[in-house]
């Protein structure tokens, strides 16, 4: 069906796939695993003509293809559905499907009724159910990525390749997914497949191939492999030990916050956290746990609750007065939220506490060895602290995001998802950095979609659901059944 | 500690070498050179900085804003409103000091002004100056019923500011300069830089960070607003009269003189080093376009295929850069 041979792409600086070669067959959900920068995301930018290769060749259904662009490749049936879905958010779910190829009726002017039609047609065909009127911005993730999907399926796509789909949906909405993918996989569609959670390749691929370093590492069936197998290939070592050992010494309460309720998103969430401890935060996407850290650290308005911090009241107007309190935020939008993308490691890593870098003019010097401080400390890479953060990977960008906070001393830091889209290497540093961070004292509040990450790494986890506190467990008593009933509420009276 | 200040140098090295204005404009004045030895004067070369000092001081102001990813629209009126304003205090016999600084509290108050629509308003900065740039280049044509104010009976002069010298440097040129080097400063080694730039990069994740955006936001538009009313006063004391329409099209300048140095009108990028190479490049090729006798219509052509040739030349570096 696909074979793309012997593919080598340099940037400059960085060989990023070094002779590549994949084959994939018909009605495969074939996965694509391997760490961030394995170069992944470079060959399906290749397959999808947005890159050319510097050599190799592609050849879809037994017929070579050269200096792709992404029209023709379009044209030849492979679809790409990013991570960041391309969907225009003002017009409705018929325009998206059609976009670039509106049905035009005799006078030249579009053609809403067969719009809808076709739109409708192809919904019955992957049992899909929604409002081709319905506005993009009306709909939740979940239902976009089936927009996604059924423009691809309109343009009579033979190849999905699928960018990390699940890093944005809860547990509840992977199974609708799965359905359609297996069932778009019998009728002959081919899928490729990338996510860095391992346990869905299990569950969906048939097929993997992994790349490291921009190489092929191997190719073969999934059900050849284990996780501890997958992930020695991917990066050379036991998932068994990815998480920390947890030596916590939990000391008095350093945060504790009451009744805590936003209308319509937060009701009386109630909770404290304690000296050297990680909390974590489980639920499902929408339940509010976003929203607690953003509440807390006074980026959202609070309509009603009282924090307290070490015993004393504090009412924070934005995250300005909350930094100044102590507190750091490693947003769940990294690139958005987390970074200017546009600057330095050192820029980067002083912007919250430059007061501590001179009074009227900073002191630039002594800025820049904080930063490489850091930089050493964690790692990061490339080690040049004049690195724009924009051309990092995920895990550095993360690393620098944590040194931000490190500099300004913080002594509550609420993380948000902290390993997402990072791969297994790096995640297992993220660990260890905030391993060693409530070692030495911090208090870590850990919002996570991935339940293993929570029960690994937390000492209490909270779990949420629409807006309700379900439970506070200890995590030696909790597994991932259990947080899954109180985050669904299924245990809930 | 030697190799990572070596390779500081070589950034800056690098970022020079992509800085493809820069090799422009050398390369622009090696051919006024040529074409007219005269060009590289003293003289001439402080009479074309002359040109320059006025506009580019607004532009400055405009970098700032521009750096926060927003526009100011308003500058070119409130050069009008303080020019008319200032004129018709010198008519009226107020002292000519304190008449200067109402003038540039005129012009604060109207950049503090738009800080409040688009802070606290959340109005698009494009639209608050666009509504303000209307009205106060209303309300300048309004307070001087339509004509140019002169104040030469009133005794008043001012026009050392305009036309003096200090140190053999023309005193408009000095205002410039000292304006662009405290800008470089503030922007590159305080606190309030770092937040302009932030701001642009991304909001949110500047307000995460703790940087207070609707404080920074504000004093970026007062400071625009404080710039043009400064600029405003080195042209009337040039021209000894305050005209209603003084400054007409000056924030298309301004705005021209910054994205050619590389500022992104998106924010988060440039500085005003850049704006003075973007002011200079103007400048330098109008004075050449003069020198060969160019009619000054074809010269406007040319200025704005200057813009846009700049940005297509900055993108393209930043292209191949990443």
């Amino acid at each position: 069906m696909l074979k793309m041979n012997h593919i080598s792409k340099i940037f400059p600086g960085v060989k990023a796939l070094d002779d590549v070669s994949i084959t994939i067959g018909k009605g495969e959900i074939h996965a694509l695993v391997g760490e961030n920068g394995a170069g992944k995301s470079t060959l399906m930018k290749i397959l999808s003509g947005a890159y050319s290769c510097d050599c190799g060749d592609i050849v879809v259904d037994g017929e070579p293809i050269c200096n792709s662009t992404p029209a023709m490749m379009i044209d030849k049936g492979i679809a790409v559905i990013y991570q960041e879905l391309m969907l225009l958010e003002n017009r409705t779910v018929a325009e998206n499907i059609f976009i670039g190829r509106l049905p035009k009726n005799k006078f030249g002017m579009v053609d809403y009724k067969k719009m809808r039609e076709e739109t409708l047609r192809i919904q019955k065909e992957l049992c899909l159910d929604l409002d081709p009127d319905a506005k993009i911005c009306e709909l939740s993730v979940a239902k976009r990525q089936m927009v996604e999907i059924a423009k691809a399926m309109s343009r009579n796509a033979k190849i999905i390749v699928l960018d990390e789909p699940t890093a944005v949906l809860g547990e509840a909405e992977l199974e609708g997914l799965f359905k359609i993918l297996r069932d778009l996989s019998k009728k002959g569609i081919t899928f490729i497949y990338i996510s860095h959670r391992l346990k869905e390749i299990f569950e969906l691929c048939t097929h993997l191939t992994i790349l490291k370093d921009g190489k092929m590492v191997e190719s073969g069936k999934v059900e050849d492999y284990d996780v501890d197998k997958l992930v020695n290939r991917m990066v050379g070592r036991d998932m068994s030990d990815i998480y920390p050992a947890k030596e916590r010494h939990v000391g008095e309460e350093i945060l504790h916050v009451q009744n805590l309720t936003r209308k319509g998103i937060l009701n009386n969430v109630s909770f404290s956290l304690r000296k050297g401890e990680i909390l974590g935060i489980a639920g499902l996407a929408g339940a509010g746990r976003t929203e607690i850290l953003r509440a807390i650290i006074g980026a959202d308005p609070i309509d009603n609750g009282n924090i307290k911090i070490c015993g004393k009241d504090v009412k924070f107007n934005s995250p300005k007065d909350g930094i100044k309190a102590k507190m750091g935020i490693v947003p769940e939008e990294r690139k958005t939220q987390g970074l200017m993308l546009k600057q330095d490691i050192i820029y980067n890593t002083s912007i919250s506490s430059l007061k501590k870098f001179g009074k009227l003019f900073l002191n630039t010097k002594k800025e820049k060895e904080t930063a490489k401080y850091y930089s050493d400390m964690f790692h990061i890479r490339p080690g040049n602290v004049y690195t724009i953060t924009q051309n990092m990977s995920g895990g550095n960008q993360q690393k620098v995001v944590l040194s931000k906070w490190l500099a300004t001393k913080c002594e509550i830091l609420l993380v948000d998802e902290p390993t997402r889209g990072i791969d297994v290497g790096a995640k297992q540093e993220i660990y260890n950095i905030l391993n060693d961070l409530v070692k030495k004292g911090m208090s870590i509040i850990m919002v996570s979609s991935e339940l293993p990450e929570l029960l690994g790494m937390c000492d209490r986890i909270m779990v949420m659901n629409e807006g309700n506190m379900t439970a506070i467990v200890d995590a030696k008593d909790a597994n991932e059944e259990m947080l899954m009933s109180y985050a669904t509420c299924e245990l809930a009276v | 500690m030697e190799r990572t200040q070596l390779k500081g140098l070589n950034t800056k090295f690098q970022k020079l070498k992509s800085f493809g204005v820069f090799w422009v404009l050398i390369a622009i004045i090696i051919l006024a050179a040529i074409i007219e030895p005269g060009f590289l004067k003293f003289n001439n070369l402080i009479n074309v900085i002359r040109q320059i000092a006025i506009n580019g001081i607004i532009a400055v102001g405009m970098t700032f804003v521009l750096l926060t990813g927003g526009i100011d629209l308003s500058v070119g009126a409130s050069v009008g409103v303080v020019a008319v304003s200032v004129a018709m205090m010198f008519q009226k016999g107020i002292n000519p000091v304190l008449a200067i600084v109402i003038g540039l509290l005129i012009s604060a108050v109207i950049g503090f002004l738009n800080g409040l629509g688009i802070t606290k308003g959340k109005i698009v900065p494009f639209i608050m100056t666009l509504g303000t740039l209307t009205a106060f280049r209303g309300l300048a044509l309004y307070i001087a019923n339509g004509s140019p104010q002169s104040w030469r009976k009133s005794g008043v002069d001012i026009k050392f500011i305009g036309q003096g010298d200090f140190l053999g440097i023309p005193i408009p040129v000095f205002i410039f300069f000292v304006v662009l080097i405290g800008a470089y400063f503030v922007l590159k080694y305080t606190s309030f830089g770092r937040s302009v730039y932030a701001i642009g990069d991304s909001r949110e994740a500047a307000r995460l960070s703790g940087i207070n955006v609707v404080k920074t936001e504000w004093i970026v538009y007062t400071l625009s607003g404080f710039l043009a009313g400064l600029s405003s006063l080195i042209l009337i004391s040039r021209l000894s009269v305050g005209e209603p329409t003084a400054g007409e099209g000056a924030e298309l300048d301004a705005i021209a003189m910054a994205v050619i140095g590389g500022t992104s009108t998106s924010g988060g990028i440039g500085g005003v080093g850049g704006t003075l190479i973007g002011a200079a490049l103007l400048s330098v090729i109008a004075n050449l376009l003069n020198i060969i006798g160019i009619s000054p219509f074809i010269q406007r052509i040319v200025k704005g295929l200057i813009i846009i040739l700049a940005v297509l030349l900055e993108r393209k570096q930043r292209r191949a850069k990443s």
